[in-house]
């Protein structure tokens, strides 16, 4: 008698430390999202800040052609490949939205290289704020990322370990793709003057 | 069951490993925080004062941190963290601003707070840091750099910049720095770098806010400029 009831009282515990983790999944699945939204937030901006910096630039190195068509490339393409916040989960198109943006980190990082050869562009105002803002908008992309793959970390965590793994089972909630932690072509590019 | 295990364990081994990561951080024991010990203890007291009326004035924190090192971090890694770490700024306004320099890698960043990224923009911080600080800096002056550098963003931020009453005889001057100056030693910043090119100024405006989305959030998103001399 005595053991059935603590038996019984054991599981009702368990039962109870399972149960209030009920909404961990979904607050967790919110929290990736909100971070995912400031990731794409950031690249967005710096979408926004190319067109300008493209003509800038032209004014002044108007024969470096192929990089200047090469970033206007990289960002039609960007625009692109979109993910919203639900299709998270897609490993594929979550890859394709990182290889869009790197080409695009990558395509910015040469143009600011070269526009190294020319002091008259590095030394004219506008340009050097559209730099300055560019810098400060890679740096915010870094952080997101950051931010987001210790989000992503800690809902795959949740997914993958007890009580958690029971209710993602319910939820039917996966493991998402996450970035790597330190992507080359993702470092901003350091413009030395 | 064996998977189970294998996921706990490696649960248990990120989760220690994230609250390993990071770097030390010095105490946020006032608004100027001189853990590198280059600011003159007179000096301290009247940015204090400074900061101070700065934050009633505009409901703004603005602190002035000096750092013995990075840790290895780049600055403006360090510098959003270190934000978030202090809290700095109020709570869901993420108000702060952080003047950062590390004599001993020659950076100084300001790092802004996601609230006031329209306020004090990345190229408003550049300016700031390559027009005010800096020059003064490679003269050797950190206390002037500094104290120009906090003025600037003050007035920036639409506070006032209070003149300094006693300037400590080391630093050579008496009088409060008319607004001039300023503009000169920007203009003259401007000369130097179309003159030679510009090999020896780093730029650059790094953005972080405290932003309070993801994981850490808080203060900053990356918002701010860097430099080094």
């Amino acid at each position: 008698m005595n053991k059935k009831l603590i038996l019984w009282g054991a599981l009702a515990a368990v039962a109870l430390f399972v149960f209030s983790g009920i909404n961990s999944i979904p607050r967790m699945d919110e929290k990736v999202k909100a971070s995912w939204s400031q990731v794409e937030n950031q690249y967005k901006r710096r979408m926004d800040l190319i067109p300008n910096l493209v003509s800038s630039v032209k004014g002044y190195a108007a024969h470096e052609n192929k990089t200047l068509t090469e970033v206007i490339q990289a960002r039609a393409n960007a625009t692109k490949v979109t993910i919203n916040a639900d299709s998270l989960n897609d490993p594929e198109a979550f890859k394709k939205y990182e290889a869009a943006q790197g080409q695009l980190s990558s395509a910015l990082s040469r143009l600011m290289v070269v526009s190294e050869k020319y002091p008259d562009l590095k030394a004219n105002q506008n340009f050097m704020a559209l730099q300055s803002q560019l810098e400060g908008t890679e740096n915010r992309i870094g952080v997101a990322r950051k931010d987001y793959i210790e989000t992503v970390q800690e809902y795959n965590t949740l997914v993958r370990t007890f009580p958690g793994v029971i209710w993602a089972k319910i939820y039917g909630a996966k493991v998402k793709p996450n970035f790597a932690a330190e992507a080359g072509a993702e470092t901003a590019p350091k413009v030395e003057f | 069951m064996k998977r189970l295990l294998s996921a706990l364990v490696t649960a248990c081994w990120l989760l220690a490993g994230a609250a390993h990561a990071g770097p030390n951080f010095p105490a946020l024991t006032g608004r100027v925080v001189d853990t590198a010990n280059v600011i003159d203890a007179s000096y301290q007291q009247q940015l204090e004062a400074e900061l101070t009326q700065f934050e009633t004035d505009t409901q703004h924190q603005l602190v002035v941190v000096t750092l013995t090192g990075l840790q290895g971090y780049a600055i403006e890694d360090f510098g959003y963290q270190l934000g978030r770490h202090w809290g700095i700024g109020h709570k869901g306004k993420d108000d702060g601003v952080l003047l950062i320099v590390a004599p001993n890698e020659r950076k100084v960043r300001i790092e802004v707070g996601y609230g006031l990224e329209g306020e004090l923009t990345d190229a408003m911080a550049s300016s700031i840091i390559q027009g005010i600080i800096l020059p003064e800096f490679k003269a050797g002056n950190l206390q002037g750099g500094i104290t120009d550098g906090t003025h600037a963003i003050i007035t920036t931020l639409g506070g006032k910049a209070y003149a300094l009453p006693v300037h400590p005889a080391a630093s050579g001057s008496d009088s409060p720095i008319p607004g001039w100056v300023f503009l000169l030693l920007f203009l003259l910043v401007i000369f130097v770098r179309l003159r030679f090119g510009v090999g020896i100024l780093a730029a650059g405006s790094y953005g972080s806010g405290w932003s309070s989305g993801g994981g850490g959030g808080g203060f900053s998103g990356g918002g701010g400029s860097f430099g080094s001399w």
